[in-house]
Parts: C-alpha cells; structure tokens; sequence
C-alpha cells in the first residue's frame, strides 16, 4: 500500500481553517521562520479517511479476533469507556488550570477521579496509597524503584543490587538499571518457581529489593511468596509487585497481605483500558505505608468539607517522575470499567481468566508440552519442543495460527522455557472462542506431523508475508523524508 | 569449525596473536548462535581494556551480545568493512569477519586461554 | 456481567470436562494469603456509570475562555481525528510484534516517523515516548550514551516542569545536572558557555522557549559541537509551520510535547512526546523504531526494527526502559497533520501567530501593562508585566469566565506580576477584545 506521502496532491487539503478574524499580521523577524514548508502531505479530508481505514484493515485487534497473547492481557475494552473519556469536561480540561490561585475548584471533578482510583485500588491490592502519575506499566517499574532508592537512602542503607527472577520481562532489569542499581538473575526451580534456596545465597545486604510478578510470568503461584518476602525484608530489602499478571488474583489476593511493599499495576491489561497499538498506558504504583512519604509530588487529598486539593508540600518525595496527573483519561476509563465490575465483578475476572487458560491448558497438553504441568492461573505455557523436532517452530506455529483467523500467542517468552508460546485467553472470551482455538491449535499439531513443509508459507492469508526483519537492521529505512 | 592457529575464550571469542598484536573476533559457533548479524558496534582505537571486560558489542536482529577482550591492552583498530557489512561476521568469522585488534599488554594473559581442543570440549 | 461470556452453566461443564472444581482453580494460593471479597460498591449499569461520570465532567470548569498555555495548548481537533483513530482495529490492538498481523499499526509509525522528521528537518524519529518531559529525559540520557560523558547543561528558559522531572530521575545517578539562567527571555549563553568543559554531554534549550520567545540556536549549536558535546532542543510542533527548526539550527536531538497535534487536554494525558535525531545516533536512540522491509515474496512492509537497543533484548543494558508507549496518540497526531498538510500546517501557525499578535498588541494597549521581556519575537505566547500581583488577576478574571493565563511566579520566584498568555486558533478576536476589557477593568 502507497505511503501517505506519495498519495499527495499539492494543493490539495483536509481542513479549511477560519479566517484570522484580526486585522493583523503577526511580526517575526525573517532569519527566526523556517525556510520551507515541512513536506507534510496534501489530501482532501476523503483521501486521509480512506486512507487509514484501509490502515485499519491491516491491523488485528481483540475486537477484530481471538488475542490469546500472554502476559498481555487483551481483554475487551468497554465502549462506554471511550465515551466517557471523550466527554468535554474530562476531555478539554486544562492540566494546569490547579496551579492557579484557588484553581483546584475548577477540576473538583478530575481530583474526585483521581482520589477515589487511588482509594479502589488500595482496596484491590491491600496498599496502603497510590500515585496514578506513571504513564505505562515500565514507567510504573522505574517509579517504584526509585521510590526504593530512596527509602534505602533515607536509612542510611548501602544498596546496590536488585534480583530479579530469571523468567522476567525484561523492562524489570532495565528499569533496576535506569534507577542506578546493578541486577542479578535468581534462578527457577525445578516447579517453574523461584528457586528459595538460591534466593538465599543471593540475599545479603546490599540487595535493595526483589521484583517478582505473582503469579509468575509462566502462569504459576509460587505457594513460597510469604516466605521470600520475609527473607528480603530480613536484609531490610524491599518487596516489589510487578503487576502484570493481577488479572489472575483480583478481588482474591492483595499484593499487600503478601508482603509486597510496592506494586505497580497496568491499568491497560488488568483493568480493560486499550491497549492503542502500543499505548497509552498507565502504572499507578501503590505502597505499603512506610513508603508513603517517598510518593512522587503531587497528591490528591480531601479536605473535611469533602473538595479536593492537591498536596505539593512532600520533602522526602522522589519529585515529579511525569509533568502532572498521570495519563489521566485512561486512569479515568479504568475507573469507569472497576466501577461497572463492583464487587462481585471483580471476583468474576480472576475466577474466568483462571478458567479459560487451565481449560486451555488441559485441552492442549497431549499435543504440546506443557513444562510445567499444574494448575496454573491466568495463562499457561507450552513449548513446540515436540512439533521443533519435525523442524516446526513456535513462529511457525504463530504464523499458521494467523492463518486460522487468530493472533498468535507471545512466543520466545519467558526466556527459561525453549520454544515457548504462552496462552492468555482472558475471562471476556467464550468458551465457543476457546474451542474453535484449541480445534486450531490440535489441526495445527496434526499438520506438522502430516506436512512439515507448509509451514514455511504461513502466513498467507494476511496483508504480507513474512518480513526480512535482517534486511530491516541492516539497511535501516525507518523516514521517508520526502 | 574451529581453527587450530587460535586461542579461545569461554565466551566464544577467539585472537590470534602476531608479535605484540592480536586480532580477535567471535567463533563460528558464536555467529551460529546469534542469528544474522546486523551491526557491530566497533570500539574506537586507543580504549584500553582488561582480560575479560567488554570490548565493544554486537548485534542480531533478535540478539545483542558483549565481545570481551580475550586478553588485557589497547585497541588498535577496528575491522571498518563491518560497517557497510555486517553479514562479513557470519560468512566468514575467522577471517574478513574479524572485529578489532589490540597491542597485547601482557603477553602472560595468552596462558588463560583455551587451545582448539578445550574450547572444542566446551562446546 | 456483560464483559464475561460464559455462562453459570458453560463454566461448571468446562470445569468438569477438565476435571477441576472451581475451588481447584485457586487451591494452590495458601489459605491464609486470600483475602476477603473486596469492600467495594456493588457493580454498576453502562448507563448508571456514564451518568455518574458526566457529573463528575461537569464539576471541572471547561467553559472558560482559555488564555493558559505553558506547553500545552486548546487547539481544535477536527472531527475526522476521532473518527479514524476510533476504528477499533487500531485502539485494540497491542505492539506489532506480529508484523504481519500489524501493517495498519506499523505503516502509520513509519508515516508518523517521517512527519516527525520533516517537521524538525531531522533524520530519524522514534514510534514515541510518553510526553514531552520524559522525552527530554531519554534525549538527555541518550546524549550521555553517545559522548561517554557526564555533565548536561539546560537553561531556565526550558519548561520548568520538564525540568522538575529531570531533576527527579538524576538525582541519585552520576549526572551532572548544571541548570544556567536566562538573560532576558532568552537562553543564557553567557553562563552556558561558561559551564562547557570536556565532560559536557549536551545543551539542552527549547523553542519557541516556555517565555514564548522564538529562539535561534545555530550559535549554540557551533558552540556545543566545538566541544563535542551535543545540542538537544526541545520544540513545539505547532510552531515549527512557521519557525525555524531545530534541524535547520544544528539540533542533534530534538524532541518535545506532541499534545497540539491533535490530542485532547485530557487534564494531563494521555499526551504525546517525540524524538527525533541524527541518522548516526540512531543505534542509541530509546524507544521502538518502525522500518520498511520486503516479505518473502519481495512486497513492500514494515517491521519493527533495531530491537537490539530495546529492554525485552538488552534488558540492563537496554537504552531504555520503555515499552508501552503512546502509539495511539502518534497515530492521532499523523492523522491530524495530514489532515492539515503542508499548508494547512503553515497557515495554521500563521494564524495562531497573528492571533496572538492582535491579542498582544491589545492587552499592551491598556496603561500599565507591557511585555515582561520587550525585546523579543513570538510565536503564539508572551509574557505580560501587570502592575499588580498576578494571582488577583487571575482570580478576577476567573469571575468573568476567562482563564487569563499561567502565573510565572509558581516556577520563577521573582516573577510576582508576570502573566504567560497562549493564544491559539481557536481565540476569536471578539474574545480577545473581552479578555483586553475585562483585565483593563481588573487592574
């Protein structure tokens, strides 16, 4: 398909602006504009519909099919939610119409937002607060981590070293590292668990803390966690809650009961927000209350007469890690979507979610090798160990799967599992959706044993083939700039 | 495919030593194991680096990896042609696919390396 | 619950075609680690929750004529934008990581990419970073990698909240972190130059900077690459149909807020920042990089491409720890520039030039009043010097609906009666006119 650039007619264009409406003409001294116009394209407002709606055909989203990518989380996200945010009052309200004097009566609304999230979420993860301000789970990584170093540092404590399991996904380490900290990889064990007694001879007083998601990016509880978080904090280390994978536990375990000292949540996979083709995101972080005081500047904090206001005035604060509020219209969706769960809807999303993968899990096993063989809870993960014997892949099985009307699981991941693909259904989907999947999957499973060969072709039913992903380092083409 | 005029190192490098200087690259089971090189971060000449450390770093289009100095001393200089092509390290490691040289500070490092025949037993 | 499908039924026959009871299903989390069912409001209708949310919208005052900018800025956005980024094959979906599942996400970040790139006359553009604070951060970060150095330079003429947020995240790191001030409106060279040594990664200043002042950084630029060390300029995009651009001045990492570019205020996000530099750095740029390619039948695609650099490859040794970033709000922004185009862009500036003009020329007009930094040119936004406390004014003008602009003292101390104004295209002349009136009645 042609790039937007080469579609252009000059001349053309898509918006008609409004007339000045002044009798002036701005002044600007020549040498301070720019000497062309910047070569963007020129399309009537058709050409640039019919051009991303064909875009659009090009794409797969959980609305479009099946998603079942692990660790991801693609559960449907609620159209009312997409209203909601787009309502004038949340939509045109300007961030820093509170830095005015006595401007927070003009966003009592917004802080109404942003202060009963902060009060749900301490519900659902038995935190003691939360800031909404990391704008993407990583962000949310960075943040409590160096809400960590700072804890560390107002203790006078010498830490240098973050362990991180050897399944995690790799912004662990990165954000430990972006925070100033050195990191060490703590095996698993024989159970696809962290490995206790390695833990052990890691521990030593110059590890600040352990980042750990629970259950595990393999789908497991670790029945361990009380006992692991009581040995890291025996070297005054800090528990860190990775929350990508609370889908599984909500409404039925908190983070906190745990011994997790800081949690970080995804607001777009948990809590049904879009995921946006790579975001926006959001990453609230949660604390246990020793940590309170570290929290990023501001806070949204009710008065006795029940308005809102903003507290600046945090000297042990680790500052502003985001220019305001956080992404406030997706912290704003996700509200909208905890209060639609309630109560009771909460304890229906753990209770699903775990379903649909260990039904997976057990209608796929005999086909493909399950390495850790156990109840798991919100995903499970198969290795093609079996199929890559007949030269049949993961990626291959990935691509045929698209050519069976699906998006692939999330492959190569974790790293300790070879040839790994990792289911996460979600509890939106139907059983008939899981069925028709599993049939895919076990017809998949026959073809390798039948014709190896055809895979190499897969996939071609969509919009390309396979792409040269050397050719694209290589020989890196990433502008057109015209 | 392990030539025998090498010395290796456990983390697949391997230097072949010319009076006070060395060449160095990665092992043809290196190259194997990361899949099609795109890019070779080259160090720059005159860094100087101790037996074991970081080099300079490499990459494939699903990997990136560290190339450690196999022994301690200056980098003298560094293969350009893997610039405009990358691909030289897996078609050919041992030769136009080389990745840097180095005056060899001293010469008593060459003693921890592995012959052909250990690093044959490693793999 | 309508976002759950399975019915009572179909859940106990799957259970039971499995072999599990439900208890089973969380048997293996110890008894005592459960929690008991959360204290939460019983679960709300689709229409009781949108109408208990629009009278929450409604408590937030956004019918005032707004005159606040500081980087942020109430442009309007055509009904397309919504429309199109709407498709849900777009919102839904996650990071192409399949790329042949992706093409509609992948081709928009190379079309978004080059847009970038030919508005900031640079090289290359990431997919996006979080917003335009952050994304000086990762410049500033990104400079450290390139020149193995240490100190970064950034004048008080960029926006005082990005560099609260630099402040906070290198804090605790080895960065030397030189804040230089201001002459007059402009970049303080004097001081930047004084602090450039040897170890000096980068400059960092912005323009039009957060006074409003249009700023041409081509002797920094010389000055800074002398000694080896890099520019960074922080931009608004807007503003770049009209000004100079950082390319044209030397820039060697440009980045900055893409909120104008179609994004909705949204009290503070989700926003949109950018970076773009130089082919050369483009290895140690962070975030993730759309490429074109071939398939294996020779046709055009577009793939993500110089992963190695990413955290999912690198891990600690990443260029960054970004992953999720704000590709819907990239994809916002290049449907609105090209619904606007090479011209509409142009005249789009113009017009918020001119506008802010007439607003400048009226306001002066009112005896008291004139440009806290007089001897300078203006994009869209300016600095005026009340005779009076600038939050009494603010105060009062609220009374009259009008949200005058950003009182400067918040963030420059000795700055008491200084007002920054933002007038943008949506500010009719009969407006402005008000605005004038009522502050000549306030003061």
């Amino acid at each position: 398909m042609k790039l937007i650039f080469e579609k252009s007619v000059p001349g053309r264009r898509g918006l008609r602006l409004p007339d000045t409406g002044v009798p002036t003409q701005a002044e600007i001294r020549p040498d301070l504009l720019r000497e062309k116009p910047a070569e963007l394209p020129e399309l009537s407002e058709l050409d640039v519909a019919r051009h991303f709606t064909a875009l659009s055909r090009k794409n797969f989203g959980v609305d479009t099919g099946f998603y079942p990518l692990g660790s991801c989380t693609m559960k449907y996200n609620p159209k009312i939610n997409e209203r909601i945010a787009a309502l004038s009052g949340f939509a045109e309200l300007h961030p820093l119409l509170p830095q005015l004097s006595t401007g927070e009566r003009l966003v009592q609304g917004a802080l109404a937002v942003l202060y009963e999230m902060d009060q749900a979420l301490r519900e659902l993860c038995g935190m003691a607060a939360f800031t909404m301000q990391p704008l993407a789970g990583s962000h949310g990584e960075l943040t409590g981590v160096m809400i960590m170093a700072a804890y560390h540092k107002d203790r006078g404590n010498e830490k240098t070293t973050i362990l991180i399991p050897d399944s995690a996904h790799g912004t662990n380490p990165a954000s430990a590292a972006i925070a100033g900290f050195g990191v060490k990889a703590v095996p698993s064990d024989a159970n696809g668990v962290m490995d206790i007694d390695a833990l052990k001879e890691m521990l030593d007083d110059s590890v600040a803390g352990l980042m750990l998601t629970c259950p595990n990016t393999l789908g497991l509880f670790n029945p361990h966690i009380a006992e692991i978080c009581k040995l890291v904090h025996d070297v005054d280390g800090l528990m860190y809650y990775d929350g990508a994978n609370l889908n599984a536990i909500l409404g039925r375990v908190h983070p906190g009961d745990l011994g997790f000292d800081i949690v970080h949540l995804n607001l777009h996979k948990t809590f049904s927000t879009p995921h946006g083709g790579g975001g926006p995101g959001s990453g609230p972080v949660g604390v246990c209350e020793r940590l309170r005081e570290f929290l990023p500047i501001s806070v949204v904090r009710q008065n006795r007469d029940g308005s809102y206001y903003l507290d600046y005035d945090r000297p042990k604060s680790i500052g502003y890690i985001a220019p305001f509020y956080g992404n406030f219209a997706i912290v704003l969706r996700a509200y909208a979507y905890i209060l639609m769960l309630g109560r009771e809807g909460v304890l229906r999303v753990s209770e699903n979610a775990v379903l649909n993968a260990n039904y997976i899990r057990e209608k796929l096993k005999d086909l493909y090798d399950l390495p850790f063989d156990r109840v798991c809870k919100h995903e499970c993960v198969f290795s093609a160990s079996k199929q890559a014997e007949h030269g049949v892949h993961a990626i291959d099985i990935a691509k045929a799967l698209i050519d069976r009307g699906f998006h692939p699981p999330t492959v190569y991941f974790p790293l300790i599992v070879p040839e790994a693909m990792m289911v996460e259904p979600t509890e939106t989907e139907s059983r008939e959706t899981l069925d028709a999947f599993i049939a895919a999957m076990r017809d998949i499973a026959e073809l390798v044993q039948s014709d190896p060969e055809s895979f190499r072709e897969c996939p071609k039913t969509a919009p390309v083939s396979r792409l040269d992903e050397t050719r694209a380092a290589r020989q890196p083409d990433v502008a057109s700039l015209g | 495919m392990i030539p025998e005029n090498l010395k290796y190192t456990k983390d697949h490098e391997w230097i072949r030593v010319e009076g006070s200087v060395g060449v160095v690259g990665i092992t043809d089971h290196a190259q194997e194991a990361l899949g099609d090189v795109v890019f070779v971060d080259l160090p720059v000449s005159g860094k100087s680096v101790a037996q074991g450390e970081e080099a300079c770093s490499i990459e494939s289009s699903k990997a990136a990896s560290s190339i450690y100095a196999p022994v301690s001393g200056t980098v003298k200089a560094a293969n350009e042609e893997l610039t405009a092509d990358p691909s030289l390290v897996n078609s050919d490691p041992y030769g136009k696919g080389w990745v840097y040289t180095i005056e060899v500070s001293n010469p008593a490092d060459l003693e921890n390396l592995l012959s052909p025949q250990q690093y044959q037993e490693l793999l | 619950m309508p976002f759950i499908a399975n019915t009572d039924q179909q859940r106990s026959e799957m259970l039971r075609e499995i072999g599990l009871s439900a208890e089973d299903l969380f048997a293996d989390v110890p008894a005592d680690l459960k929690c008991a069912p959360p204290n939460l409001p019983p679960g709300l209708s689709e229409q009781e929750v949108g109408a208990l949310l629009r009278a929450l919208s409604e408590r937030n005052h956004t019918h005032l004529t707004s005159f606040l900018g500081g980087g942020l800025y109430d442009h309007y956005i055509p009904a397309a934008v919504g429309e199109l980024i709407g498709r849900s094959e777009f919102y839904t979906a996650y990071t192409p990581y399949q790329p042949e599942l992706s093409q509609g996400t992948l081709q928009a970040i190379y079309e978004f990419q080059s847009c970038i790139c030919r508005l900031t006359n640079m090289e290359v553009s990431n997919a996006s970073l979080y917003d335009g604070g952050t994304a000086l951060y990762e410049a500033v970060t990104m400079s450290l990698r390139v020149t193995g150095r240490n100190r970064v330079i950034v004048d008080d003429t960029v926006s005082p909240i990005y560099r609260t947020i630099l402040r906070s995240y290198t804090s605790n790191l080895g960065i030397e972190l030189i804040e230089t001030h201001g002459t007059e409106g402009v970049a303080g060279r004097a001081e930047i130059i004084k602090h450039m040594n040897d170890s000096t990664a980068a400059v960092v200043v912005q323009t039009p900077n957060f006074f409003g002042c249009i700023e041409d950084f081509t002797d920094l630029a010389t000055i800074a690459h002398d000694r080896k060390a890099l520019l960074v300029v922080s931009c608004y995009p807007i503003a770049l149909g009209l000004i100079k651009t950082p390319g044209e001045m030397g820039a060697d990492i440009v980045t900055g807020e893409g909120q104008s570019l179609g994004l909705p205020l949204s009290f503070g996000g989700p926003y949109l920042g950018f970076m773009a530099t130089r082919m050369d750095y483009v290895r140690k740029m962070p975030g993730r990089i759309a490429g074109r390619t071939l398939d294996r039948l020779g046709r055009d695609g577009f793939v993500l491409t110089l992963q190695a650099r990413e955290q999912h490859i690198r891990r600690e040794k990443a260029t960054s720890n970004i992953c999720t970033n704000e590709g819907l709000c990239a994809l916002t922004s290049l449907v609105y520039m090209s619904l606007l185009g090479k011209k509409g862009l142009q005249r789009l500036a113009r017009l918020c030039a001119d506008k802010a003009w007439y607003a400048q020329q009226k306001l002066l007009a009112i005896p008291g009043v004139r440009l806290h930094f007089p001897r300078h040119w203006y994009f869209n936004e300016f600095v005026l010097e009340l005779p009076t406390h600038v939050d009494r004014v603010i105060r009062e003008l609220l009374n009259h609906n009008i949200s005058a602009g950003f009182p400067l003292v918040r963030y420059y101390p000795k700055m008491t009666n200084a007002l920054l104004v933002a007038v943008t295209e949506k500010r009719t002349k009969e407006e402005i006119d008000f605005f004038a009136h009522v502050l000549e009645n306030a003061l």
